[in-house]
């Protein structure tokens, strides 16, 4: 937590005066209480009404003070808290960029929501995008937490633990047995009460969270899984046991709800005893009406901010781990590796020599002995199935995994298409123009009317300035692959890779933005990854994958001579598509 | 092609929404501020009611409803830019509508007349899962202890007597049971109203056609239902009680006080309504801008890996801090307008005290007073606004909760699909013929049909291919067997008889489905095997598995056949899944098969073995077969082709 809170540094001084406004306010409503009080009990004592004036004016400015103060002191709490947060967002944006890259399907936390692809593939490792994007939101979540620890816990603490000293001080120094009294009741509402509440969160939290995570799964099963329990007649079973799971958390929770109740009718327990002992102590000592009045009245008040303390105890305590996972990532993120790149004679020429890759130092190998080369001005083709190795062998083209054994030679500048490539929420132009930012309008066309996307633009009210991404214009699956495809282009890299750049494109439409994408080389590599085989006889090379190996390599034409795997997938896709072939 | 799930309100939401219970913390939100300018405001009960505060404060605190959230942040996309978050529900009035905003289109949706019928009816119905009466009873039950306790205070205090001081502690113990008790009831109901929607929205899994939006409504949605729950509602049979019974003892008290307090009551949500009328245009861009700030750390998060592919994650270090700067301007400069409600109400709640003090210590200086009195006076006037600052402190964390409600009950009420209802036929055991007639199948939405009068005879033992383009209709026809849809026209016939009138899960234990991508559970891969029949004996378990070409694999996993798979079947590759889906298909040992194309995208020798397993599953069987493998089409009888909906005969020889 302190790690976290290490961001509030620079921003303290706001923060303070936020908390001494806060205090001030809270002090004020006590001394409001105070005040009127001693108003009431002293003018029943009928002294001269100057002795009243101070009072009344006291009176009048605490009310007043003390709904400025608040508005004063939210303000400011925001104010520091939002710049806080800013901070943090800050600086857990650099940990997670300067972090290690992560494994292809292995992503650490930044992942792509995305899915757009009819037929996204899903492989153990690649856990679907709805997990990556689960991971994203609690990450954000946990970082947009600080605002509650700052603004529910930290504010609240101080003000209640200020009012709580000055009342206790004061009714020590007007009669110090009741002051006694006071403190010792503050005492356990402010501390032993919260401590309790907090250490029964603790406990009941965590296994809270377990039951969640069960409904969770069990929740997914009966979605993801629902066509393939109702063919075996096994939904009413996995049903009854997610209300199992349900009725688990409800008690849970129901627990946990005792909890809070139990200390918060503790709270105006030990309020309201405290408040009749001050009363009882004081008429005991022979007071008159208006210290018994005085003394009664602020006890009661002072214990207002110092009731929620046991709200925000455990709140605290539910903040913790979202605090030591920011923490862990602050601080552990770990540098990148430098690329395992040399640059070769020719700075735009790829060469794999024997490369292996592993994700585990005992596992299966993702990538088992490949060599190969691809010259400027040159095309590649790598097809296979899910899972033999196509991602792995991009992601080493590209710099971002070092092979294991054997030698990359990987050109600086390799970019282009991934599967994780994201749409952000700005306009067309600007989410072109990540790639290039001194880009010409010619040559946004030019990509564009390679790409075919030119077309859809020209036609929107809005052209180039058209919002998309997340929260604004909707797009459908082929719009957006042409739009991630058109930026890949215009980046103008010296290898271009693209990772199944027709996905999600009906076939006519994606044979002609292939042609247009492999029409488009100006004497770069490039290296492209799919699984249609239709207008690859315009690619230089294809290899085919299979688990980690290189099975097949040849042009099309001489590939599809042949018996082997690349003919038996062209057969398979002349038949699915093709109605010529009747 | 994929309808975009609906954007829930989200994880975000635990951290954003503030609920901040406790008395005195609160910052006095005047209820409704938006009054007018609310879409979910039900503004007929109107306030100004006769007994004062208490009826005033209830609908103050409804009619807020459209306008709090604001600041509280979008939760609807988990951006959870919320920044109002803080101890307060002040973040009143900026932005409208909120509460029906359950995607982002509806932002500031002008609120029609029907939009605030339904948003009634939506409270009546959560209402109804609450034990209200019993709530008033206890909010009666307190009024009276408050009042009680002043009272026994006050005598205490004015005579220097320590009499009554037992009867108070009494008093004060009774308030703390009743503290305890009420809050304890409220969260076990809200506990077992969550409870009840929750298996009712689980039994309706089935029936949803797309993802993760669900299942986050049926976990974390579904909480944003508790601060509305087990705060809101409380507070509002509290808010509605006791200032009323506070302000009735007041006047027996001392009627000017009571006077007093029943004309500045009204005021807390009278100057609310005219902040919130006042600034209604300028929150709604400035909370459409809010959330867009807010959303661009998450954003830029989430397109990481493409700003490090073009090298820009320099740059944007810089842009996030910028943005976030931005955000908090834009929000500081709502938040300063919205809070000026808030400091209305806090204003006065502490002048209404001054109020009341002042000529109260002038009538004792007269004489005209007891001091009892006095103090009885200064002790309940701040009870009667207590309620109504708690009240608003809870209702925007309530709008959120009210969103959530909206999509579960819009989930509960549609109608079921028919797929899920079932006959009461038995199907014969063994079926000689199916038949399809002229079968057409619609999906909503969809430029054109599914199937498109289909019509196809599969005689017992015969073995049928499938083929044609991705999107053909070639699932939809296996669907269409298995009883997961309906035809829209035509029939489909076993034996003569409508496979509708057949009881479904009955009629699915004659077939085996080998789908193109099986759902595996995070259980052991026996209990995996044996979905269908979990009584099924392991060691006929082990035989559907080596039929299946699985029993090498599955012997090299850690545990053998007891070894848990991950979620999704994690920790098994495609192929290995395919055969595992074909285990089960064995084990269930069905007189029908259907294959869903169990080698697409396989690697070559995973194809291999689930090839050999499916053709050996077909032996003596009735089939259809979805695929397109030379090896796999070898093994039908006859080759059908379905283009865009529509069946035709391929001779066999052109097909293979």
């Amino acid at each position: 937590m302190r790690r976290v809170l290490s961001v509030v540094r620079p921003h303290l001084a706001r923060l303070i005066a936020a908390g001494l406004a806060g205090v001030t306010a809270e002090l004020c409503a006590v001394a409001l209480m105070a005040s009127a009080a001693w108003l009431i009990a002293r003018a029943s004592q009928q002294p001269p009404l100057a002795a009243l004036s101070l009072a009344i004016v006291a009176v009048r400015a605490f009310a007043v003070f003390r709904g400025v103060l608040r508005y004063a002191d939210r303000l400011a709490g925001h104010d520091a808290t939002l710049r806080a947060l800013a901070e943090l967002r800050g600086r857990v944006y650099d940990s997670l960029a300067r972090a290690a890259v992560p494994a292809p399907g292995r992503p650490v936390a930044a992942g792509a929501p995305g899915g757009e692809g009819p037929a996204r593939r899903r492989t153990p490792g690649k856990g679907g995008a709805r997990r990556d994007a689960d991971a994203l939101g609690h990450m954000v979540a946990d970082v947009d937490s600080l605002q509650d620890l700052l603004l529910r816990c930290l504010l609240p603490i101080t003000s209640a633990v200020a009012v709580a000293v000055v009342a206790a001080g004061l009714a020590l120094v007007l009669l110090p047995a009741a002051g006694l009294v006071a403190a010792a009741g503050l005492l356990v509402a402010g501390l032993a009460v919260p401590a309790c509440a907090a250490l029964a969160a603790r406990r009941l939290g965590a296994r809270v969270a377990e039951a969640r995570d069960a409904l969770a799964a069990r929740s997914l099963d009966l979605l993801d899984g629902r066509f393939d329990l109702a063919a075996f007649g096994a939904t009413a079973r996995v049903l009854e046991r997610a209300e199992a799971e349900t009725a688990r958390l409800a008690r849970l929770e129901g627990l946990a709800g005792r909890v809070s109740s139990i200390a918060f009718g503790a709270g105006v327990l030990v309020q309201g005893l405290t408040a009749v002992g001050v009363a009882g102590v004081a008429i005991a000592a022979g007071a008159d009406e208006v210290l018994v009045a005085v003394l009664a009245l602020t006890t009661l008040a002072a214990f207002e901010p110092v009731l929620p303390l046991a709200d925000a105890a455990q709140r605290l305590t539910e903040l913790r781990p979202a605090a030591r996972r920011l923490a862990a990532l602050l601080e552990d993120a770990p540098q990148a590796p430098a690329p395992a790149r040399a640059a070769g004679p020719d700075a735009a020429e790829l060469e794999l020599r024997d490369v292996t890759v592993r994700y585990a130092p005992d596992g299966p190998a993702a990538l088992d002995g490949v060599s190969l080369r691809v010259e400027p001005d040159r095309s590649l083709a790598v097809v296979g199935a899910s899972g033999a190795g196509k991602s792995t062998l991009l992601g080493v083209l590209a710099g971002l995994l070092p092979p294991t054994s054997g030698t990359a030679l990987v050109p600086p500048g390799v970019r282009g298409l991934t599967q994780d490539a994201h749409v952000f929420h700005t306009s067309i132009r600007a989410n072109l123009l990540l790639a290039r930012p001194a880009a010409t309008e010619d040559e946004l066309r030019e990509a564009a009317r390679r790409t075919r996307l030119l077309e859809w633009v020209e036609s929107l009210p809005e052209g180039w300035d058209t919002e998309v991404g997340e929260g604004g214009r909707p797009m459908s699956g082929g719009q957006r692959q042409r739009l991630l495809l058109t930026r890949a282009l215009l980046a103008d890299p010296g290898v271009l890779v693209l990772d199944e750049p027709t996905e999600a494109l009906d076939h006519a439409l994606a044979d002609r933005v292939l042609a247009g994408v492999l029409a488009a080389r100006r004497g770069r590599a490039t290296v492209l990854v799919t699984h249609r085989l239709t207008g690859l006889d315009a690619v230089d090379e294809i290899i085919v994958m299979d688990e980690g190996r290189i099975v097949q390599r040849g042009t099309h034409a001489g590939l599809t001579g042949i018996p082997g795997p690349y003919r038996d997938l062209w057969d398979t896709e002349r038949l699915v598509s093709s109605p010529a072939a009747a | 092609m994929k309808t975009p799930s609906p954007r829930t309100p989200a994880p975000g939401a635990a951290t954003a929404v503030p609920d901040p219970a406790a008395p005195g913390s609160g910052v006095p939100d005047p209820g409704g501020p938006d009054h007018a300018a609310s879409p979910g405001a039900p503004t007929g009960e109107a306030p100004g009611g006769a007994p004062g505060g208490g009826s005033a404060g209830a609908p103050a605190g409804e009619g807020g409803t459209g306008t709090a959230h604001g600041t509280a942040g979008d939760t609807a996309d988990g951006t959870a830019t919320g920044t109002a978050t803080g101890t307060d529900g002040a973040a009143t009035g900026v932005g409208d509508g909120a509460a029906t905003r359950t995607d982002g289109a509806a932002t500031g949706a002008a609120g029609g007349a029907s939009d605030a019928r339904a948003q009634r009816a939506l409270r009546k119905r959560l209402l109804g899962l609450m034990p209200v009466r019993v709530f008033a009873v206890l909010a009666l039950a307190q009024a009276g202890l408050i009042v009680a306790q002043a009272d026994l205070l006050a005598r205490a205090i004015a005579g220097l007597d320590a009499g009554p001081l037992p009867w108070l502690a009494l008093a004060v113990a009774g308030r703390a049971a009743l503290a305890w008790g009420s809050g304890a009831l409220a969260r076990r109901s809200t506990v077992k109203a969550k409870a009840e929607l929750r298996r009712g929205l689980l039994a309706r899994s089935y029936d949803q056609r797309s993802g993760g939006g669900f299942v986050t409504l049926a976990t974390k949605g579904l909480d944003a239902l508790d601060p509305y729950l087990s705060g809101y509602l409380p507070q509002m049979m509290t808010a509605a009680l006791v200032p009323p019974i506070v302000i009735l003892r007041l006047g027996f008290a001392d009627w000017s006080s009571a006077l007093i307090i029943v004309v500045t009551l009204p005021l807390v949500p009278i100057f609310g309504a005219l902040v919130g009328l006042h600034t209604r245009d300028a929150t709604r861009t400035q909370w459409e801008r809010m959330n867009r700030l807010g959303g661009h750390f998450r954003d830029v998060l989430a397109g990481l890996s493409t700003l490090r592919a073009f090298g820009r994650t320099e740059h944007q270090s810089g842009v996030v801090r910028t943005m976030a700067h931005d955000h908090r301007r834009a929000t500081m400069s709502a938040l300063r307008v919205a809070f000026l409600s808030a400091l209305v109400l806090e204003l006065v709640c502490s002048l209404s005290v001054a109020l009341v003090a002042v000529p109260v210590g002038l009538r004792l200086l007269g004489g005209g007073l007891g001091l009892q009195v006095a103090l009885v006076v200064l002790l309940l006037t701040p009870e009667a606004y207590l309620p109504l600052r708690a009240l608003g402190t809870r209702f925007h964390a309530g709008a959120e909760g009210l969103a959530a409600a909206e999509q579960i009950f819009g989930i509960l009420d549609a109608d079921r699909s028919a797929a899920a209802v079932s006959g009461p036929a038995a199907p014969p055991a063994r079926p000689a013929e199916i038949r399809l007639e002229d079968v057409t199948v619609r999906f909503p939405g969809a430029d054109r049909p599914a199937l498109d009068g289909v019509s196809l005879t599969v005689r017992a033992g015969e073995r049928i291919a499938v083929i044609g383009p991705s999107g053909a209709g070639k699932s939809t026809l296996l669907h269409l067997l298995l009883g997961f849809v309906r035809p829209d026209s035509g029939r489909v016939l076993v034996d003569g008889a409508d496979l509708a009138s057949f009881d479904l899960a009955e009629w699915r234990r004659r077939l085996a489905w080998v789908p193109q991508a099986p759902h595996l559970f995070a259980a052991s891969v026996t209990d995996n095997i044996r979905l269908g029949d979990p009584s099924a004996d392991p060691e006929l378990v082990r035989r559907a598995a080596r039929a299946a070409h699985a029993e090498e694999f599955v012997q090299a996993l850690p545990e053998g056949y007891d070894t848990p798979l991950g979620e999704r079947g994690a920790g098994l590759s495609a192929g290995q899944r395919q055969r595992v889906a074909l285990a089960r298909a064995y084990l269930s040992d069905a007189p029908i098969v259907l294959l869903d194309e169990p080698t697409a995208r396989l690697d070559l020798a995973s194809e291999a073995a689930v090839t050999e397993a499916a053709i050996e599953l077909l032996e003596g069987r009735t089939a259809i077969l979805v695929a397109h493998r030379p090896a796999l089409l070898a093994a039908a009888d006859r080759v059908v082709r379905l283009r865009d909906g529509r069946l035709e005969d391929v001779p066999r020889e052109a097909a293979v």
